[in-house]
């Protein structure tokens, strides 16, 4: 189990608070998609992906980058289960959905980049050091069910 | 993943946007990576004291940003512009390799937060590969 001190709680809550999910979410998605451009294999079905304005006008991006932060959003409500939180959400990336668990950290490292962007400085070094352990947790509890 | 002429340009360019706040960046930049990846403290052991905001991470930070400055200036041919800075840190400072990885991540962050408004998907992307490539020219000693 992850051990959080209250001062690690509050600041994930913090960030948290700063974060509409409507608005960050596809920005993060779109960002992973013409950052790490290998990431759009996952989203055959999703439209046109050929150019960075396709991608950030894409509405199926923009819902499915709304459902991938609501999923990251589940773990502030349960912060000392989180592996069982996501055994569940693990199986459908690694059965169904084939997804290569490195990939939850390069949605996670564009969305602390957003985050940042929104936040500025008032997401001090102590702060994000919080938010990437939280991002890291999530992201080991996602990938825990592969085989 | 070599950069396009156009990412050159773009890296180009925004770094040249960023010279007035560089100091800051890299400052703020090795303070994250000491904050969010307290691991990296071990290769500063010797200084007094290796906390985020510190003046000795501070410093070392500005000193690490007129580097990868300096690269902007050789993106053309990193490898040969940083062959000295690599000796450096394959023989002396031995600095494993995933750490160049962490601070890069951390500087996209405080590139991020300074500029929000110029640090696009498309600056990012180009931002990124360069300081990926910055890492291998690094490398390129070691072994």
């Amino acid at each position: 189990m992850v051990e959080w001190t209250d001062a690690e709680r509050r600041y994930v809550e913090a960030v948290w608070s700063k974060i509409d999910i409507d608005v960050c979410g596809p920005l993060a998605l779109q960002r992973c998609l013409i950052v790490y451009p290998w990431t759009q294999r996952y989203f055959g079905g999703f439209g046109d992906l050929s150019t960075d304005t396709a991608i950030m006008g894409n509405p199926k991006v923009a819902k499915h980058g709304v459902v991938a932060l609501t999923g990251l959003r589940t773990a502030l409500d349960h912060m000392d289960e989180i592996k069982t939180t996501y055994a569940a959400l693990s199986v459908l990336h690694s059965e169904k959905l084939h997804v290569d668990p490195d990939n939850f950290r390069l949605l996670c490292e564009c969305l602390t980049i957003v985050v940042a962007g929104k936040m500025g400085k008032k997401m001090s070094p102590e702060m994000q050091a919080a938010w990437q352990k939280y991002l890291s947790a999530v992201t080991s509890a996602l990938g825990r069910q592969y085989h | 993943m070599s950069l396009s002429a156009k990412q050159k340009a773009t890296v180009r360019d925004f770094f040249s946007k960023m010279s007035t706040r560089s100091d800051d960046i890299g400052a703020e930049a090795l303070s994250r990576l000491v904050a969010v990846y307290p691991q990296t403290k071990s290769y500063f052991a010797h200084w007094k004291e290796a906390t985020p905001g510190s003046a000795p991470v501070r410093k070392h930070g500005i000193t690490i940003m007129g580097g990868v400055y300096d690269a902007v200036g050789k993106i053309d041919d990193l490898k040969g512009g940083l062959l000295s800075l690599s000796e450096l840190h394959a023989f002396m400072l031995r600095v494993d390799p995933v750490n160049f990885k962490l601070l890069a991540h951390c500087m996209l962050v405080c590139m991020s937060m300074i500029f929000p408004e110029e640090f696009t998907p498309q600056v990012h992307v180009a931002v990124d590969k360069f300081l990926a490539q910055l890492a291998l020219a690094l490398c390129e000693k070691y072994r």
